[in-house]
């Protein structure tokens, strides 16, 4: 009852004197509003980053031939680099290497996929069975490409959903047939993939059958391949390693960097994570910046409150208060401002954050922006304490007021 | 009641020494009503701050009732006040943003009374002072002599054994001012010790007993039934 009591009085106080709780109240609602804003657009743009990556395995390293940039033995520069079968198998043996495969492109309009009476364009790739973990792709029906169908060029196709969807409705596609150029495929599997709808328009072949039906002769537009587990160092000298027997296989210089491309995944997510391990320290710096501002203006505002109610002060250490419920009294004042307050900013930056999601929730920039709730709370935690222990300096102020020099102060 | 024995008070001023208060001895009985008269500078306000247990002094003793005032803690010095000393103020010194009722509660809160009891004793006192009508009244919406009625109530509330009034008539006209001086006077009737600091002879007339201050020293002290 009579601790109540002691928070009535506080009440009664506050209300009275609205301009002041309001103003401090704002100081500190505003910097948690500021530190939630900072730390959700923060984990926003990791959230569309970190989207980037799920498309495709981030242990993969990527090559493509190009032109020879240099001479090499007699051979003349800007001589073309092509990759064949051969190649993929050479590579598949170097150690460390994991999931492999080769992807050939069919482009062009002469590529229609037809059934019955309903044809489209789609993007192809003739591919290997390592293939499904090198670009994460997801079987909801049927298999993925396997051995047997290399071996045997058999003419089968693994098509996205969309494309399931729209040559068959909701009913199953397995076992059916689609034409891609008077030749027909038999559908063994559909999938899924987390890397957008751009990933699900497409279909996947065997790469052997594709090669000998089109006449490409064992040509390979991409050669990609995963590293496991590997460490960082680890992959890059794989790396170096599949880079050297592929120079000595295609008679390119090993110094020469134009005639393949190469992109080392885990070299760029790393990359990507240090930046943002960098931007998230520099966000809580600018954040504790914010709340440390908070403070200093709760500790100000209170300094000019204790000088105003000197007379205050001094009538009620007259009627019988001691200098502890004086101190008490301004940290509570303190403590029920900031926390209100602190509340209400951290709510407000919530619903700003919620608000975004609902109306930008497709954008290229910053995806699903959210603060970890635990982090918010410890961070309103850390303001109402340090408002406290700022208001600390205030608070003894008061509780040295002397009535005698109150009360003449007239 | 009051036993002041050779009190000695100075400050330090620039680099010398004021002496304020010279071996004031002072006895004032369980009932009395007496003033304390001097001119601004005669050291009237000191020694009531060392009545009201609100400053302390260098030499000699301050007996209030049974107990010695010395060297108190901040802490104890509250309390002392608190339990002993009810106070009227020349300028009110009500808070402005409670109202009169809230303001006659006060001192009982720093005795951590409930609230309904706090209420209860407020509304007794403001009944007692003339005021039962003006409760939910902010101290901006009274009179003058309202405002130290209302002074009076929150100094009578805790029942304390004496009431100590500084300049209580300063801020009021004279007919105000006789009208607070037959309210004080109505208390000491009821038996409470009342010491009023003055400096309008005519307000020190109005008390059983005046005591004047000259320079820190006390001048004389009469009493009008011997007189």
């Amino acid at each position: 009852m009579l601790f109540l009591d002691r928070w009535i009085e506080i009440f009664e106080t506050l209300r009275r004197n609205k301009l002041r709780t309001a103003l401090t109240g704002l100081s500190v609602g505003w910097g948690i509003l500021m530190l939630i804003i900072l730390l959700g657009a923060g984990q926003g743009l990791q959230n569309q980053a970190e989207a980037n990556f799920k498309d495709d395995a981030v242990n993969s390293i990527w090559i493509r031939p190009e032109r020879a940039a240099l001479p090499f033995e007699g051979l003349r520069p800007g001589r073309k680099i092509l990759f064949t079968n051969a190649d993929i198998e050479a590579v598949r043996r170097v150690p460390g290497v994991e999931h492999i495969t080769g992807r050939f492109n069919l482009r062009g309009e002469e590529y229609t996929v037809n059934y019955g009476a309903k044809n489209a364009s789609f993007g192809i790739r003739a591919v290997n069975p390592g293939h499904q973990f090198i670009e994460k792709t997801i079987i909801t029906s049927g298999r993925y490409i396997n051995d047997t169908d290399i071996d045997e060029h058999r003419k089968v196709a693994v098509i996205g959903k969309p494309i399931s969807e729209f040559f068959f409705g909701k009913a199953s596609p397995i076992g059916e047939y689609l034409t891609i150029r008077g030749i027909q495929y038999k559908i063994v599997g559909t999938f899924t993939d987390e890397g957008g709808e751009g990933e699900l328009q497409k279909i996947f072949l065997p790469i052997t059958t594709t090669q000998r039906a089109y006449n490409a002769h064992g040509d390979v537009h991409h050669l990609m391949f995963s590293v496991g587990n590997a460490s960082l160092e680890r992959s890059e000298a794989i790396e170096k390693q599949v880079v050297a027997l592929l120079a000595e296989r295609l008679n390119f210089s090993p110094e020469d960097t134009r005639a393949i491309r190469v992109r080392n995944n885990l070299k760029e997510y790393s990359k990507i994570a240090r930046i943002f391990s960098l931007i998230r320290a520099f966000l809580w710096i600018v954040g504790i910046g914010t709340i440390t501002a908070s403070v200093i203006g709760v500790s100000n505002i209170l300094l000019i409150s204790v000088a105003e109610r000197t007379v205050e002060i001094g009538v009620r250490k007259a009627l019988g208060a001691n200098p502890f419920s004086i101190v008490a009294m301004v940290l509570k004042e303190a403590f029920v401002v900031t926390g209100l307050a602190g509340y209400l900013g951290l709510f407000a930056g919530v619903g700003l954050l919620e608000l975004f999601n609902r109306f930008l929730p497709n954008n290229e920039y910053i995806v699903n922006p959210e603060v970890d709730l635990s982090v918010a709370l410890i961070a309103l935690g850390m303001l109402v304490v340090s408002a406290m222990l700022a208001g600390l300096i205030p608070a003894s102020r008061a509780a040295r007021v002397s009535p005698i020099v109150a009360l003449r102060n007239e | 009641m009051i036993r002041l024995e050779n009190i000695n008070k100075s400050y330090q001023v620039g680099g010398g020494a004021l002496h304020v208060l010279r071996d004031v001895a002072l006895h004032v009985k369980e009932g009395e009503f007496v003033s304390i008269m001097g001119s601004s500078g005669s050291g009237k306000s000191t020694l009531l701050n060392v009545l009201g247990i609100l400053d302390d002094y260098d030499s000699g003793e301050y007996w209030l009732g049974d107990t010695l005032i010395q060297n108190l803690s901040q802490r104890k010095a509250a309390q002392y006040r608190s339990e002993h000393i009810g106070f009227v103020f020349q300028s009110f010194n009500l808070l402005p943003f409670k109202t009169a009722l809230e303001n006659v509660a006060l001192p009982l809160y720093y005795q951590k009374q409930s609230r309904k009891k706090r209420l209860e004793a407020a509304a007794d006192q403001l009944e007692r002072v003339g005021l039962g009508n003006w409760k939910d009244h902010r101290p901006s919406e009274l009179s003058g002599g309202q405002k130290q009625r209302v002074a009076v109530a929150r100094a009578l509330v805790t029942k304390p054994r004496l009431i100590l009034a500084d300049e209580p008539t300063g801020a009021l006209d004279s007919k105000t001012s006789y009208m607070l001086m037959d309210l004080l006077k109505e208390v000491n009737d009821q038996g409470m010790t009342v010491v009023v600091v003055t400096h309008e002879p005519d307000i020190a007339e109005r008390t059983k007993r005046v005591i004047r201050l000259r320079d820190g020293a006390i001048e004389e002290s009469h009493s009008k039934e011997e007189s």
